[in-house]
Order: structure tokens, then C-alpha cells, then sequence
């Protein structure tokens, strides 16, 4: 069940240059699943609209949410400012995660891109298959990929080549020689643009994070959509909503 | 306490309903809000036939408020009526089916599919959103086209119809006069007013479409004018909408003469948006001893 409601902030540190890591505690945490987001609400009403903000850790003993944002803008930069003990509004939990079952038993890469690495940290936990996890990363900084340690072989990439493979993850994986018989990724477009032909040649499932500008992150004003190859069940066009239909799709399904 | 109030000889339960393109059909918001509370319910506009909508992105935010270019996609009249009614069927409270077309033909297509559903209390004829470059607003921006498809729906439908009429004109008062000339039963403003963002950082328009709808409360200065100056202009019941987010507002529409108003972007905001204007328009009412909404309408002259 969706709603909108308050949130405590339970801790928040800068874990790389305007990279922040916010734990919130939330009633929320109960039914959150790896791949769901949650829209955050600025305070300043000049900034209206909930922040969608994808989940990065769950806590549901302790009644916490984990996210993990870049400062985007004026919304995201607010958050920044927010300290233990206060309170947010926000809506959730949104969007479908990631298909758990898919993956059961199979070699599955993880695969996270910058921005999009901290969803796939989620599912690292809660994924039970035979994990590669490929983070790639601009520099040095490798934020989140020591907590990854444990859930399956970790394999950085970065561009400026400070830290492992020097590239992306779709050259970490060939340096590596890994294999895979399914694909989970969240990352900026030109990843999920390779991981989706990469996914094609060989052969396999490749289910992708996807992200648009949103306004109500429910369903309803159709902002956020995606171009589909079937036709979508809502609007009997072409077009999902990526709020409620994904974020998470088949990269087969989405024409990206 | 009364807060019902009529519409072309429809009762309302009470003055607020949705603004059409931000509740959906009320299904998504169903998990936020009992919609058996609500005045009515107004869809997203519905074509003849389904359509796409635009390219993204389709939204931005801006300065209290936010640009949608969504380009009216939709089912078609046709999913609609297998999907979307039965669906608001369930709940007691009113329909109001917002219709669109590209053509005057696909408006009459339209209305016509929705004479025999008795379940649909009004419609409401979008010629106004500013997204989509043929129909809609080529009829809400000049007098005599607006008073030729409101001619032409009015002979059609079995419903009452609500004519939505753009903001984006010179003369509002000139463009509700015309459509009263041509048999409306109601009108509904504002849609929303064409603004433009640019991504200074990028360099490029922040919707695809270049231009966008502007909604929220940054505009509900001028849409209380625009519905004063409507509803001053005319005898039929007006609509009034523009940036609605708490009872206060509404008040404010119905003092400047709206006999029902709607909350549009602010659902997005908060999605319980409607239920608390409907309590706030109520305690409106108690802290100023008002026994009857209607006593409100057009009472600030």
C-alpha cells in the first residue's frame, strides 16, 4: 500500500563529493523491495514535487529506509542539509524491483553505473543466485563497493582507470572473462543502452533500472513513460509508465 | 451545512472534483483517497482513438509550480468505456468524462460513444491544452471556433457539457460569452498557461516539446482573475481551477464566483490534496458560520 507519510532521519554523511547516504526511518521499510523507489519532498514550496530516489538498503527490523542521491539540484541539495532527528515527507514505496525469482540459482551480474550503483546494493543482499557484482565508477572514489564484499565477487571499472579496469563495466566483464546467464543493471542511459545489446548478442535476460522526470510517481499523470515494443496496458499505445510499470523492465521490452 | 452545489442540474456532494490530466481515472489515486468523498471525478481526456502523447521528457518543475507537455495520451474512448467507467462506477460519487480530439469529428466520435452511459453525469470538452499541435486549443483561442464546436457538441450530447477554456487568450470574458452564445451548460478555467524552461547547464529545452503547461500554485492569482472575470461574464456555472492546495484556495475561486472548483497539480504534491480541501472548505464554513456553500458563490464583487 502506497501513502505518504513522515519520515525521521536516523543518520546522513557525504560518502563521495555530493554523493549523500540518508537512513530514515520508516513504517515503509516493511514492504520495501530491492529496485522501489521512493519520492523525497522538499520542504521549500517553491520545489514541489517528490524527488524520486531509489532504495538502497532495508533495515525492516529497525523500521529503516536507505537511500543513497547525488545533489541534482535544489531539492536533492536541501536534503543534504537534513541531520539526525528530523523530519522528511516522503511517498512510497514506488515502482516494481527487480524479479527476484529470475535469478534463483543462476550466474547473475549486478551490475551499477555512478548514480545507479546504490539499488543494486539491495539486491545484492537479497538476490540468491551466483553473484558477479560490476560497479563502474568516473574516479577513485569507489563509494558502496566495500559493503558489496561478502554478497559475490566485487569488479570495479572506472573511466580514469585509478581503480580497476580502466572503462566501463561492460569492460570490466571482458577483462575479467565473466559470464553471466542473467543481468540485473541500474545506471546512466549509455550503460543500459550497452548492457541491452550486450544482453542481446549473448543471448540473455537483461532486466534494467530506468529513469525519467517525474511528477506524481503513481501512475496518473503519465510523465514518465518509456517507448515499448508491445503495447502497454494502460494506454494501449506504446509507451509504459516507468513509475508504476517499471522502473525496473526487460531490456528487450523498452526501446531505449 | 450544505456544501452541494449544482452543475447544469447535476448535484454535487460537494464543490470539488479533480482537474482532468491529474487524477488519471481515479484508479492510481484510489489507494490515497476514498473517492465516494469526492464532488466528482473528471478523467484525462479521452479520444476517439488512442494517442501516444509526446516525447519525454514531459514534465519539469518550476518556481511554485510545474510544466507538463504530456500530449493528452490516452486509451481511446473505447478501453475507456470497457476500463475506466465500471471502474468509477463503483464509487458514489459524480463522472465527468474530459473529451479531446483533433478534429471536430473526433470530438463528436467521442460523445457520442458516452450518450447511452448514464453513469456519466457531464463532459467536458478540452480545447484548451496547449501540448498537442492539432485540435484542442486551435478551438479554444478565437471566439467564432469555439462557438462552432460548442455548437456542434451541444447538438450531440446526451450530457450536460462543460466547455475548459484556455488562459492563454486575450479576451477570457469575449471566449465565455461565446461559448454560452453556442449552448454550453458550464464552463471550467483555467487550463493550464504555456510557459517554456531551459536547462541552462545542458543548453536545451527542459521538455521535449519545447513548450509546456504551466500548473500549481504559482498561478492561481491569475486563474482567480480569470475566473472572476468569466463568471461575471456569463450566467452559466462556472468551473474554477488553477494551483487549488487547501480549502482557503477554493474559497477563493467560489468568492470570485466558482460553483465548484478542482484540484489538478497539487495531487501530484500531495495525494491526499482533495480530501483536505474538502475539510477545509468545511471549516471554512463553521469558523465563518456559512450554512450554505452556495451563499458563497460570486460573493465578492
Amino acid at each position: 500500500m502506497k501513502e505518504k507519510s513522515k519520515a525521521m532521519v536516523l543518520s546522513q554523511q557525504e560518502i563521495a563529493p555530493r554523493i549523500y547516504d540518508l537512513w530514515l526511518e520508516t513504517a515503509l521499510a516493511a514492504q520495501a523491495k530491492p529496485g522501489q523507489f521512493i519520492g523525497v519532498y522538499p520542504k521549500n514550496a517553491a520545489t514541489l514535487l517528490p524527488r524520486p530516489i531509489s532504495i538502497c538498503e532495508v533495515n525492516a527490523k529497525r523500521n529503516a529506509l536507505r537511500i543513497v542521491y547525488r545533489i541534482a539540484g535544489q531539492g536533492t541539495a536541501e536534503f543534504s542539509a537534513l541531520k539526525e532527528n528530523d523530519h522528511v515527507d516522503i511517498l512510497g514505496t514506488l515502482g516494481n524491483g527487480f524479479p527476484l525469482e529470475t535469478g534463483k540459482g543462476r550466474r547473475c551480474f549486478l551490475m551499477g553505473g555512478g548514480i545507479g550503483i546504490p539499488p543494486i546494493l539491495q539486491l545484492a543482499k537479497e538476490l540468491e543466485g551466483d553473484k558477479s557484482i560490476i560497479l563502474g565508477y568516473r574516479d577513485d572514489n569507489l563509494f558502496l563497493a566495500e559493503e558489496f564484499a561478502g554478497y559475490g565477487q566485487v569488479y570495479a571499472a572506472t573511466e580514469d582507470g585509478s581503480r580497476g579496469t580502466k572503462g566501463n563495466v561492460l569492460d570490466a566483464i571482458a577483462e575479467n572473462a565473466l559470464e553471466a546467464d542473467i543481468i540485473y543493471a541500474c545506471g546512466p542511459m549509455p550503460m543500459l543502452r550497452a548492457i541491452k545489446r550486450y544482453a542481446a548478442e549473448h543471448g540473455i535476460k537483461a532486466y534494467i533500472s530506468l529513469e525519467e522526470h517525474m511528477a506524481c510517481g503513481v501512475g496518473a499523470c503519465l510523465g514518465c513513460v518509456v517507448k515499448t515494443r508491445e503495447v502497454d496496458a494502460h494506454s494501449h499505445v506504446h509507451n509504459a509508465r516507468i513509475c508504476t510499470d517499471g522502473p525496473v523492465f526487460d531490456a528487450e521490452e523498452v526501446e531505449i | 451545512m450544505n456544501t452541494q452545489v449544482n452543475i447544469a442540474g447535476v448535484t454535487l456532494k460537494n464543490p470539488v472534483m479533480t482537474g482532468s490530466g491529474t487524477f488519471g481515472s481515479g484508479m492510481e489515486y484510489s489507494e490515497f483517497v476514498d473517492l465516494n468523498r469526492l464532488g466528482a471525478v473528471v478523467t484525462k481526456g479521452v479520444a476517439n482513438v488512442p494517442w501516444p502523447g509526446n516525447p519525454t521528457p514531459r514534465v519539469a518543475e518550476v518556481y511554485g509550480g510545474m510544466l507538463n507537455a504530456i500530449g493528452l495520451q490516452n486509451p481511446g474512448i473505447d478501453v475507456f468505456m470497457e476500463r475506466d467507467i465500471p471502474f468509477l462506477k463503483q464509487y458514489d460519487t459524480k463522472i465527468i468524462v474530459n473529451v479531446c480530439g483533433k478534429t471536430e469529428e473526433d470530438y463528436l466520435e467521442v460523445v457520442e460513444k458516452l450518450a447511452d452511459e448514464s453513469a456519466v453525469s457531464l463532459l467536458e470538452i478540452n480545447v484548451s491544452c496547449p501540448n498537442v499541435k492539432e485540435g484542442a486549443i486551435a478551438f479554444g483561442q478565437k471566439a467564432d471556433a469555439l462557438y462552432h464546436i460548442t455548437e456542434r457538441i451541444k447538438k450531440k450530447a446526451r450530457q450536460p457539457i462543460i466547455m475548459k477554456l484556455s488562459p492563454n487568450v486575450t479576451d477570457i470574458a469575449e471566449m465565455a460569452r461565446a461559448a454560452e452564445a453556442a449552448g454550453a451548460d458550464a464552463l471550467s478555467l483555467i487550463n493550464t498557461i504555456t510557459g517554456m524552461k531551459i536547462d541552462i547547464h545542458r543548453r536545451c529545452f527542459a521538455l521535449a516539446n519545447r513548450t509546456g503547461g504551466m500548473s500549481g500554485p504559482a498561478i492561481k492569482p491569475v486563474a482567480v482573475r480569470m475566473v472572476y472575470q468569466a463568471s461575471h461574464a456569463v450566467r452559466i456555472p462556472v468551473i474554477g481551477m488553477g494551483g487549488i492546495a487547501t480549502g482557503e484556495d477554493a474559497i477563493e475561486f467560489i468568492l470570485a464566483g466558482a460553483t465548484a472548483v478542482s484540484v489538478g497539480a497539487m495531487n501530484f504534491v500531495d495525494p491526499y490534496s482533495t480530501i483536505k480541501v474538502i475539510q477545509g472548505i468545511e471549516d471554512y464554513m463553521r469558523a465563518y458560520n456559512v450554512e450554505d456553500i452556495t451563499d458563497l458563490i460570486g460573493a465578492v464583487v
